[in-house]
């Protein structure tokens, strides 16, 4: 520790820290435009010069590392002199609109030039003028009001890992801009708006709608991946107007993902369901709670009393809360309903029984920062979970090693020390191979069962997967760690695979020899927390996949769209149209939901309290930041009042937090999630790494701006790059094998169903698949996310189809 | 007289000044015919001083100590001490190091370090192999203006020689010392000149200046422990290491070693380069550059270049040319580019031109230089154009100070200098122009 002084103050501070940290963390004022704790050290904008004595000149506070006995003055003469002639500069050239600038109210520039400006200019020259640039859907620039902090360039760099934006030009012509007609791409990119000092870069689809003092603010938990990113919800009239980071240091820091910031618009979106309805004779009417409720109450009671509970499918999107999950569950328990699953997107259930406890992450969310070695099994990591990605940029930044095995090789912009990249099938034995190699290197006979100790002695092991092993291991060319701090984490399209059992367990084995933490990244908001109740099949009950093999007469539906939202969408939406009566909840009217008989319309996240369960077994709940939207209810309200109207009983809850005390039978949740969360398997299960070679794999990614119904809704993130209309996408050597070429029109055949779609060149498909994105209604037609599919050459009449349904979406 | 002599650089003719009464270090070879090429640099006692030093496996601190003894300083126009910079070098370091040479030279009335590259380019390349050799640095950057393009192809021409040779590349003499060296041709901006902009620029970065700490000599290029010099303080090595220390120092005065190259430009009549003892009497030098041109009054120089402040004849005709001579008489010697100015020169147009320079050559990376140069600049634009207020100099002082001091590199004083010294040496001649709407000097 270093003794100092600020402004007369003594102070102890760490061995390195700079002045602005020992003063930021005494609570000594020191006005700053660039700087920013989570990003390097610009010192360019010369706000925070301060006076430390024995230097003749002002020194910037953000960059000065303090020396014990350093007396440093703030407010001195010299100190504030500088900072005034700073700010003088600062306002000469920028633009007096602040009554039309959407940074207004929230400006630092404003603020601080209320501190340190003077109330006149002495600048009487022209203002400079600089022209603005499209940089894409969700930010907006007023390059006039630019201060030139490089925030936005650093944090694209450092964060988002790839400068986007850059400052050209010199002197007093220096702008920020993007690439040459480029647009930012981040998924990250939505917290240069937060990082800009000025209202140069502001919210696109926000602009001119609000001043921020009309806004109330209200804290929330993001809803669309496994974080429980925590957000503060911006409310007018009722009505979401934007969404921002609220900081959490050990979950999105000050960060947050563009998904999470841009998918209010979503909640506003015209598809929203306001009344409730039934179809009658074909045709949708609206009606009131009480028939719909009625109607549905009598129609389920019909059914199972018919022909059981058995007869009943209940379907759980793993974004509902907790609550919702638990009522629901306890709903079709009262039914005698077993066939309760909120695994949509998942086809290999073989695990079920043999786990310990509920699957997680296996570590902490900021644990990944601190590891040395990660492998990412069959994930898209910018896709699936944008800040998790950013973690392990930050990991591989501070020198952890990163390995990919996956069939997709999408550019994780962080650099990768070795990558598999193979058909999913392939992806069993290299993890086969990966832990053969492993064995060899520990130089340990392995405790492995004997099946799958004869399974390896088979394997051959290749000399990228042996890099792999001794990567993990800790052997690398320039240093060896002994017992490097392992994660190993399997992704979204590990889950959906068919293979997904043989997959988890290679992953344990190898996570056992290396000591490993690591386990699943639950895709949804609420995976974890929908285990932990479980609220999947009973013993008997059929999982979701079953579910739909073999229809069942009725369905009921929880917050989603079945074939944008399960692994088959043609066999969802089969067994939709065959069922006698689909009662969906829902918060959106839907094509999807064409086929339904019901629709009781809930409310999305911001209109109910709840909570979520996050992928690091954090137990978050919220209230409602806004009141429901027309006749539309919370859902566990609607559960509760459902099942109320069937007469079951054990339905007495008055709010939500009653239903979470239920949850955990009055315990802290965090004693029940601690006693829960386990990746260890109970017994051996049997696994085979002899797969069938042939034939074409479909890489059924989900988009990451169609993951949920509201995000689907959300007009500015569905202009972004990301939302590209699914194509066929295959690596150049696999067209040639096909005799197709980019730009072709084929028809991809999955089971019965067919899709019929553009060929795209893309080499960051492993060979011997098609990259076809899911949860679209051009691919509704198709079957498994990660199964077998075949192209051929589309005739010229589906070619008119293909064109057709183009102009229909458009 | 300028003459024209038969000799040759790379098939081109080359112009040979008159000699007389200089003191040839770093460019001794100009006594000779085609003064670049290698043959001739090794007839003058060329690379025998780093093949000594390699060879005899001379140890770095007796090289360093050497070149202390010598009292050479930084010849870019800092003049730090290059012996005391060489001594900041990390002696063990488990990776690479770098060695930097800066011929970015860009201020208007700098053109020493481009006549050593044309004339005697091996020089630098022995220096810097010496410096290599001394410092433990594997590889080197010779980082050369973009305006010149003939002198960077001498230079790289001068390289190919020398690894032809056997003075660059692996193993050199036999011994475990290798060393490569690179020419790196900038695009012209004059803030690559700075240590770390350079640095920046040479990593294929936009030129800007790091802030410091770190120090190169920690964290330079790539990140590594990398040396920067100027061009004339490496060709002085190879002399310092033939002469020894001592020698270089007794050339010069207490406090500033050797000889020193003088870039004379402005109103004389041989404007040129001019090799010269340090100390020697300003008189001295004008008079070998010819005199004030026409036989006119002198009425003021810019003694270092722009960056410098400038000076009235009173103060600066019984100046001498040295760190100290020129710092008691109130400027600096900068990098030796003496702008000589005679009576009919209009101060006001004079300084909107070099404001014009520094506001268009401001990186934009701090606030107050780039905000406050193009601020000046308009002022004194404004003052020319005859609309010109009288609290302007004021302002025009205010906002210098405010500039000078506050920034990230030493660019920031370089601009406000020249508008200080110009408002405080000739303020009559801005007061006339305000009030007349015209200059003092010529009635226009």
């Amino acid at each position: 520790m270093l003794n100092i002084e600020i402004d007369g103050k003594p102070l102890e501070v760490e061995h390195g820290s700079t002045i602005i940290d020992a003063a930021d963390a005494a609570g000594i004022a020191i006005p700053r435009f660039c700087y920013h704790k989570k990003l390097s050290v610009a010192a360019n904008c010369r706000m925070c010069l301060v006076q430390v004595e024995k230097f003749n000149k002002p020194l910037p506070a953000c960059a000065t590392p303090v020396a014990d006995g350093m007396k440093i003055y703030t407010r001195s003469k010299s100190a504030v002199e500088a900072q005034q002639s700073v700010m003088e500069f600062l306002l000469i050239n920028h633009p007096l609109d602040c009554p039309i600038c959407d940074q207004g109210g929230e400006c630092d520039l404003q603020d601080i030039a209320v501190a340190y400006g003077a109330s006149g200019s002495r600048y009487t020259e022209e203002k400079r003028v600089v022209f603005n640039k499209n940089i894409g859907p969700l930010v907006s620039t007023d390059m006039t009001r630019c201060i030139q902090c490089t925030r936005c360039v650093r944090f694209l760099k450092e964060v988002g890992g790839m400068q986007e934006l850059g400052l050209v030009n010199r002197g007093e012509h220096a702008e920020i801009t993007a690439y040459v007609d480029q647009s930012v791409n981040s998924e990250l990119s939505g917290n240069i708006i937060d990082l800009c000092p000025v209202g140069a870069l502001t919210s696109k689809p926000f602009r001119y709608s609000a001043r921020s003092w009309e806004l109330v603010r209200r804290p929330s938990i993001a809803p669309h991946d496994g974080l429980g990113s925590h957000i503060e919800v911006h409310v007018k009239d009722n009505k979401v107007m934007r969404v921002l980071p609220r900081e959490k240091e050990s979950i999105n820091e000050c960060w947050l993902s563009d998904r999470d910031r841009f998918s209010y618009e979503g909640l506003n979106s015209p598809d929203r369901l306001k009344v409730p309805m039934i179809k009658h004779n074909g045709q949708w009417q609206e009606t009131d709670w009480k028939t719909a409720l009625e109607f549905a109450a009598g129609q389920l009671k019909d059914i199972t009393k018919e022909s059981g509970g058995d007869a009943l499918g209940v379907l759980v999107s793993p974004n509902s809360t907790m609550e919702e999950g638990y009522l629901i569950k306890q709903l079709a328990e009262g039914l005698g309903c077993g066939n309760v699953d909120y695994r949509l997107r998942q086809t290999d259930f073989r695990l079920d029984g043999k786990r310990t406890g509920t699957p997680w992450m296996g570590c902490n969310i900021q644990e990944i920062e601190e590891l040395d070695r990660i492998l990412l099994i069959g994930s898209n990591i910018r896709n699936e979970h944008p800040l998790l990605a950013q973690r392990i940029r930050k990991a591989v930044s501070n020198g952890a090693e990163l390995c990919i095995v996956s069939p997709l090789d999408n550019d994780p912009l962080m650099d990768i020390a070795h990558k598999v990249i193979v058909r999913p099938n392939d992806m069993v034995n290299v993890l086969g191979q990966i832990l053969k190699a492993m064995s060899g290197l520990q130089k340990l006979s392995l405790c492995l069962p004997p099946t799958l100790n004869k399974l390896l002695e088979e394997i051959k092991v290749r000399p990228n997967t042996q890099k792999i092993a001794e990567c993990l291991a800790g052997i690398s060319e320039d240093l060896i760690l002994i017992a490097p701090k392992v994660g190993i984490f399997l992704g979204n399209m590990a889950l959906s695979d068919p293979r997904f059992t043989e997959m988890y367990s290679m992953a344990e084995a190898i996570g056992g020899i290396t000591g490993a933490k690591g386990g699943i990244l639950p895709p949804a908001a609420n995976s974890t927390g929908m285990h932990l109740m479980g609220v999947m099949p009973s013993a008997t009950g059929m999982h979701a996949r079953a579910m739909l093999e073999v229809p069942r007469k009725a369905y009921l539906l929880l917050n989603i769209e079945p074939e944008l939202d399960c692994q088959h969408a043609a066999l969802a939406s089969a067994a939709m149209a065959k069922a006698e009566c689909v009662i969906a909840l829902t918060a959106y009217k839907s094509p999807a939901l064409e086929n339904a008989d019901i629709l009781l319309p809930i409310t999305p996240f911001t209109e109910t309290s709840g909570t979520f369960m996050s992928m690091e077994g954090r137990v978050q709940s919220f209230q409602a930041v806004t009141r429901p939207l027309g006749e539309a209810r919370p859902g566990w309200k609607v559960l509760r009042v459902l099942a109320n109207t069937l007469g079951l009983s054990g339905f007495d809850f008055n709010s939500s937090e009653e239903v979470k005390n239920a949850i955990f039978n009055g315990e802290k949740p965090s004693a029940v999630v601690w006693r829960s969360l386990n990746n260890n398997l109970k017994e051996l299960v049997e696994i085979q790494v002899n797969i069938k070679k042939e034939g074409l794999q479909r890489i059924g990614e989900v988009p990451q701006y169609e993951f949920d119904p509201i995000v689907r809704r959300s007009a500015p993130l569905q202009k972004t790059k990301y939302n590209i209309r699914p194509m066929a996408r295959m690596r150049a050597e696999q067209l040639a094998e096909l005799g197709l070429q980019d730009g072709d029109i084929v028809v991809a055949r999955q089971d019965k169903g067919s899709a019929v779609l553009k060929v795209r060149l893309d080499n960051h498909v492993a060979k011997g698949c098609v990259r076809v994105a899911a949860a679209h209604p051009l691919t509704a037609g198709l079957g498994d996310l990660m199964g077998d599919i075949t192209i051929e050459k589309a005739t010229a009449e589906q070619v008119a189809i293909y064109e057709k349904q183009l102009t229909e979406m458009a | 007289m300028v003459k024209t002599s038969n000799s040759t650089v790379n098939g081109r003719p080359v112009v040979k000044t008159d000699l007389a009464g200089q003191t040839l270090v770093t460019l001794r070879t100009l006594t000779e015919e085609n003064p670049a090429a290698l043959a001739t640099y090794e007839k003058l006692g060329g690379y025998a001083q780093l093949k000594r030093l390699v060879t005899e496996k001379i140890k770095a601190p007796d090289i360093i100590s050497q070149v202390k003894l010598s009292n050479l300083r930084g010849r870019g126009g800092a003049g730090f001490p290059t012996g005391l910079k060489w001594s900041f070098m990390p002696r063990y370091y488990d990776g690479t190091k770098y060695l930097v040479c800066n011929t970015d030279e860009g201020e208007p009335g700098t053109f020493k370090d481009r006549d050593i590259i044309r004339y005697n380019p091996h020089q630098l390349i022995e220096g810097m192999a010496i410096a290599a050799y001394t410092l433990g640095a594997r590889v080197g950057y010779n980082y050369i203006h973009g305006e010149i393009w003939q002198d960077y192809e001498i230079f790289e021409a001068a390289l190919a020689e020398a690894r032809e040779a056997g003075y660059l590349g692996e193993n050199l003499f036999g011994t475990e010392f290798s060393f490569d060296l690179y020419a790196v041709h900038g695009y012209g901006a004059y803030i690559c000149g700075e240590e770390t902009a350079l640095i920046e620029s040479i990593e294929g970065k936009k030129g800007q200046p790091r802030f410091k700490p770190p120090f190169p000599a920690s964290y330079g290029v790539f990140g590594k422990p990398t040396n920067v010099n100027n061009t004339e303080s490496y060709a002085s090595i190879p002399w310092i290491m033939q002469h020894g220390g001592q020698a270089f120092a007794d050339l010069g005065v207490p406090n500033s070693g050797g000889s020193k190259l003088f870039s004379v430009s402005g109103h004389v009549e041989k404007p040129g380069n001019y090799e010269i003892k340090m100390g020697t009497p300003f008189k001295e030098l004008l008079e070998m550059a010819g005199g004030v041109w026409k036989g006119r009054k002198l009425k003021a120089v810019i003694p270092g270049g722009p960056s410098t402040a400038v000076m009235p004849a009173s103060a600066i005709e019984n100046a001498t040319m040295d760190y100290d001579g020129l710092s008691k008489a109130g400027s600096s010697l900068g990098a030796g580019s003496m702008i000589v100015m005679d009576e009919t020169t209009c101060m006001v147009k004079t300084l909107k031109r070099l404001s014009y320079f520094f506001y268009e050559e401001s990186c934009g990376q701090c606030t107050p230089c780039r905000e406050g140069t193009g601020w000046v600049y308009r002022i004194i634009e404004r003052i020319v154009d005859g609309k010109g207020k009288m609290e302007d100099l004021d302002l025009l002082t205010d906002l210098s100070n405010n500039i000078s001091g506050r920034t990230i590199c030493a660019l920031g004083d370089a601009a406000a200098t020249p508008v200080l010294s110009f408002i405080k040496h000739f303020r009559p001649e801005f007061e006339y122009y305000i009030q007349h709407g015209k200059s003092m000097v010529d009635g226009k």
